[in-house]
């Protein structure tokens, strides 16, 4: 049995979390993510206190372990408990090398689930166990839906497109092998993975810190009109690694986007879709600005650093005053900003950003400024969310890793049949997130691809 | 008037390939055996396509044959060429395929079936069923014979109320003039089986005389290969016969499209569902519009007979547009039609209805096999024949019945898929569909099944005895090449020059040079001294299993997490609506497929991993109590 790994407290507030193992192999992927400051064997239900390192020996947290020996202990398995004091991105994060170092992360209820399987839970219990199992499921499930409807299962996809395009090829050339179907080359294999390597590459690189909050921190974008509000929006929302979602904001004219930069969820307010913005809606005055700025919980105010202030842009700096602000001076591309050292921006005392929001130069500052703004550990969580993440993270990587088998494969010279094995577990890897039966996809793609029978 | 004929223990429905093994299966397990076929003439007829094997199918049938059925050494006496497909693309694909000589297929397995024991042949139509107590009792024939019997095997393939299309012309009949069952199709409605509507198709026939083979291109057979059945030797003086390539063009294509109105399948009249991957010849040309050709192969039909097979060309357009557009190809200017090509319309059953023994889950003893389970193809009905013919014989022994999961066989991957998820479409067996296919090798298929066979009683002491001295020379030869060293000689450097390989400087065992990809077991005799002598499917098999030992092993690790879930068993008895905490798409799936494990469970569609951790639980609560 796999030995599995969760964050079994609420997540979001709370000053401790508790990070939980459980199976044969526990002490062994402890043992790879923990240094306890005394190095004698625990015996059971003691506590060490100790760092969390990851793989380049950084320290992650300081925390306390407890042990529990097989069959004491809760699962009646090997279990320990690292009790963190970091918030949920420390927690995430450890629990996350915990994966990396072999652990599974748990299935909904799993914990209690082998608890019960292996006797520790009596018969009267058993109903409770199985409502706790679909209560978390149908969470994560519904958690789920709601991260597939963004970017992300687009770009599961369009990945899981050239995969079953290049499997099709395979699998058609080895069943039908009297049809004039080419020979899939070993070349045109790699090439393929290579493609979806990266693009896998992409999407877990944007978990990195990254999870989607449903409720992200209301964000408003501001500025006179041609300051540049429309290109720094697309800029943000074409980001690779930005995951966005889009849902339609309670008035006609708001489009709530979803945006995690940098492991912090944004909600931003798109007014009249500046993003599809024409002259027209770009025309957008103060006053609406006004009740925007009023709403949001951080403001990003952005000006045109090509030209003098003008009696717009006086009001949003007397607005954004008492607010969570950004200021932008844009268009850094065309010429150094006229506005350096204007009185009225530096007596705003707010950071200042130079930046082309049209090329995306110095974003990474913006980037960085809105991470150093908000200790995340405020926030509160669905775990749902949180935990589905983590789950598609994981799916990726493994992903990943069975692409980079089918790779080293290839370099083996071994022939297209065992390839294939690894395109598969790529294949279940990405059905597992989209929740699709994947044997069926390959022959459903051969027999839109080709014509082939009697 | 009907009249008493006799008491047998099984009766089987069905002449064709899955009729044949089911009632050899069951006579050579003792069991007094009737056979029905509405006409002796269409024993173990190819209707279709004049070839046995290929990808996954060739897999089948040495499956098949690892069993103890006849398909393989059926094929053996009768093929006229022979080919083995896939030699490039890895061990777990090479299929062996053979072009059959069809009278000849008949006749031999005519004769083996009447000169087996226990086994009675009858050309008859059944007509009706009749049960007691929700078991099979009798069986009566068109003429009045009334049969008693314990178990019925039904492999009535396209003959339940076969109807034959050729474009406006239409007509109730079997394939090849015989027949069809309609009044069986009836009495099963009444004994409340499901039927449904499938159809399939087939190409026009051809003499050989008028068609000029010097505008196509010659296909050629293998002649030093291996049989079909491990008891078999193919003679390599044996004479084959070539198959042709030819091809369609633009105005085969301005033909048909010319024409589609008068298609029963674009005209509505076909209500049956056909096979994406027999589309005819009008599906291939509307649905791949940008294709400028398909190819077209040329099978000969036999030795004693100029009829040619066309591959590729299979069509329910009337015969005026036929003869028009096959004359279209290059080769075929004068073609002269012997047959043309038609579609069929059959009644079949909902495969998810039957056990995984194959029996019906709502009759006791009633057991079905082959194309009236929704499959296609030869090889898919031959298999299921078998196992319903050993599982009906252990039946009646009061035995367990014999159900090979999905790492075992591509038996078992088939049975699994049309049982747990059913099917909407004639069901083709592939090699994608197998997850653990490179333990699926046809070289292994004895390893695998061999055991099984010999304890049901179909392989003979003799074949297991050298079926096991097989596996124990393997296994003594894989043991010797991990040990034996190969000392970094002059000798042995120039032996891996010449065969393009690296140099050693340090002794290396023969294992690791033979996993080397420019090497192979044979070139390494040359310095390999003592070698024991190996019979050619065992020098394979020690290459293959050594070769590719760590991919092997990394798909065995996958089964045996398979088999976790797969030997927790759920008894047919459970009533899924009183498990709390199911949900209630979940709970009617599971109700209807009456999975046997956990594992099987978790491969319907609709039944979620949720699902299974209830069903677990449910399952630890009952061992408790």
């Amino acid at each position: 049995m796999d030995t599995i790994a969760a964050i079994s407290t609420a997540t979001g507030n709370g000053g401790i979390g508790i990070i939980r193992l459980s199976g044969k192999e526990t002490f062994e992927i402890l043992n790879k993510v923990f240094v306890p400051k005394n190095e004698k064997k625990a015996s059971g239900y003691t506590m060490k206190y100790g760092h969390i390192i990851d793989a380049n020996k950084n320290i992650v947290d300081e925390v306390l372990v407890s042990y529990f020996y097989e069959p004491k202990s809760y699962t009646t398995e090997n279990m320990c408990e690292i009790n963190s004091h970091g918030g949920f991105v420390v927690e995430r994060k450890i629990l996350e090398l915990c994966i990396a170092n072999g652990a599974k992360l748990a299935e909904p209820g799993e914990f209690t689930k082998r608890a019960f399987l292996n006797g520790r839970i009596d018969l009267v219990q058993a109903e409770s166990i199985i409502d706790l199992i679909n209560s978390k499921s149908e969470k994560e499930a519904r958690a789920s839906i709601n991260q597939l409807e963004g970017k992300l299962s687009k770009n599961i996809n369009s990945i899981k497109a050239n995969l079953l395009d290049l499997m099709a090829d395979v699998e058609a050339s080895i069943d039908y092998p009297e049809y004039d179907i080419e020979d899939v080359t070993n070349n045109k294999v790699l090439d393929a993975l290579n493609t979806i390597e990266s693009k896998l590459y992409n999407i877990s690189n944007s978990f990195k810190n990254g999870k989607i909050l449903r409720e992200g921190i209301k964000t408003a974008i501001v500025g006179k009109p041609n300051a540049g509000k429309s290109s720094l929006l697309n800029t943000i929302l074409n980001e690779e690694r930005a995951i966005v979602s889009e849902i339609q904001g309670t008035t006609r004219d708001t489009i709530e986007e979803f945006v995690t930069i940098e492991g912090i969820t944004l909600k931003l307010i798109d007014t009249a879709g500046i993003r599809n913005a024409t002259d027209e809606i770009e025309r957008i005055g103060v006053n609406k600005s006004k009740k925007i700025i009023k709403d949001a919980e951080l403001v990003i105010a952005i000006f045109d650093g090509t030209r003098d202030l003008e009696e717009e842009d006086y009001e949003i700096l007397e607005l954004i005053k008492d607010k969570n602000a950004i200021i932008i001076l844009n268009k850094a591309d065309i010429c150094d900003s006229k506005l350096d050292s204007n009185e009225k921006i530096i007596n705003c005392h707010k950071n200042i950003i130079k930046m082309s929001a049209k090329n995306g130069d110095n974003i990474d500052k913006l980037y960085e400024q809105i991470s150093r703004m908000y200790q995340i550990n405020n926030i509160e969580v669905d775990d749902g969310d949180i935990i589905t993440n983590i789950r598609h993270k994981q799916q990726i990587d493994e992903a990943i890793k069975s692409v980079e088998k089918a790779k080293e494969t290839i370099y083996n010279g071994m022939p297209i049949d065992i390839i294939e094995i690894y395109l598969k577990q790529v294949l279940t890897e990405l059905g597992k997130i989209t929740g699709d039966d994947v044997s069926e996809d390959i022959i459903n793609e051969i027999f839109s691809k080709f014509c082939l029978g009697k | 008037m009907s009249y008493y004929a006799g008491k047998y223990d099984i009766a089987v429905i069905g002449a064709g390939h899955a009729g044949c093994e089911a009632a050899l299966a069951a006579a050579r397990m003792g069991m007094k055996t009737l056979m029905f076929s509405i006409s002796l003439e269409a024993v173990a007829n190819m209707p279709c396509n004049p070839h046995i094997g290929g990808s996954s199918k060739g897999h089948l049938v040495r499956e098949i044959d690892c069993l103890g059925g006849e398909m393989g050494k059926n094929i053996d006496k009768s093929y006229i060429q022979l080919k083995m497909l896939n030699t490039s693309k890895g061990p777990a694909v090479y299929s062996l395929r053979a072009q059959a000589d069809r009278k000849k297929y008949q006749a031999e397995m005519k004769h083996t079936l009447e000169k087996q024991e226990n086994l009675y042949i009858k050309q008859a139509e059944i007509v009706n069923i009749t049960l007691e107590n929700n078991k099979v009792k009798s069986i009566e024939t068109n003429i009045g014979a009334i049969y008693d019997v314990d178990a019925i095997i039904v492999a009535t393939g396209t003959y339940l109320k076969g109807k034959i299309f050729i474009g406006d012309t239409s007509f109730e009949s079997g394939p090849d003039g015989v027949f069809p069952s309609n009044k069986l199709s009836e009495c099963l409605k009444n004994l409340g089986v499901n039927l449904v509507r499938f159809k399939t198709g087939t190409p026009a026939r051809i003499n050989k005389k008028s068609i000029d083979f010097s505008k196509m291109e010659i296909q050629e057979g293998e002649k030093n290969i291996e049989a079909f059945s491990l008891e078999d030797e193919i003679d390599p003086s044996k004479e084959q016969l070539p198959c042709y390539l030819t091809y369609t063009n633009k105005r085969t294509h301005d033909i048909i499209k010319a024409n589609l109105h008068r298609s029963p399948l674009y005209g509505g009249k076909i209500e049956g569902t056909g096979p994406r991957y027999c589309p005819s010849i009008e599906d291939k040309v509307v649905r791949f519009s940008d294709k400028e050709r398909h190819q077209v192969f040329i099978e000969p039909m036999g030795e004693n007979t100029d009829e040619m097979y066309v591959q590729g060309m299979s069509s329910s357009l009337p015969e005026d547009v036929q003869i028009e557009m096959y004359r279209t190809l290059p080769g075929l200017e004068n073609a002269e039609f012997t047959r043309p090509a038609y579609a069929i319309e059959y009644d079949c059953i909902d495969p998810a209805d039957l056990k995984l023994s194959l029996e019906y889950k709502k009759i006791d003893n009633l057991f079905f096999a082959g194309q009236t389970n929704g499959t296609s193809g030869y090889e898919e009905a031959a298999c299921q024949g078998l196992i319903a013919g050993i599982n009906a014989s252990l039946k009646l022994k009061g035995k367990n019945p014999i159900i090979l999961d999905r790492s075992q066989g591509y038996i078992g991957v088939l049975i699994d898929d049309i049982v747990t998820k059913g099917t909407n479409e004639p069901y083709r067996m592939m090699t994608s569909r197998a997850e653990y296919r490179l333990l699926l090798r046809q070289d292994n298929a004895d390893l695998r099944l061999t055991e099984i066979g010999h304890e049901v009683g179909l392989i003979s002491d003799e074949r297991y005895n050298s079926f096991l001295k097989k596996k124990k020379n393997i296994e003594t030869e894989i043991a010797r090449i991990k040990k034996l060293t190969i000392k970094p000689t002059e000798e042995v450097n120039e032996f891996l020059e010449k065969h393009g390989s690296s140099k050693i400087s340090a002794g290396v065992k023969l294992a690791d040079l033979l996993k080397r990809t420019e090497l192979n077991y044979k070139a390494l005799s040359e310095i390999d001294n003592d070698r024991p002598l190996l019979t050619p499917a065992e020098a394979q098999e020690v290459e293959i299993q050594v070769k590719y030992e760590g991919y092997i092993k990394m798909q065995e690790e996958q089964v045996k997490k398979f088999k976790k879930l797969e030997d927790k068993h759920l008894s047919e008895d459970i009533n899924y609506d009183e498990i709390k905490g199911l949900r209630i798409e979940a709970r009617q799936k599971l109700n209807k497929v009456k999975p046997l494990s956990v594992g099987q469970a978790s491969r319907i569609s609709g039944v979620s991993p949720a699902d299974i951790s209830v069903l677990l639980i449910y399952l630890e609560q009952q061992r408790r109590k």
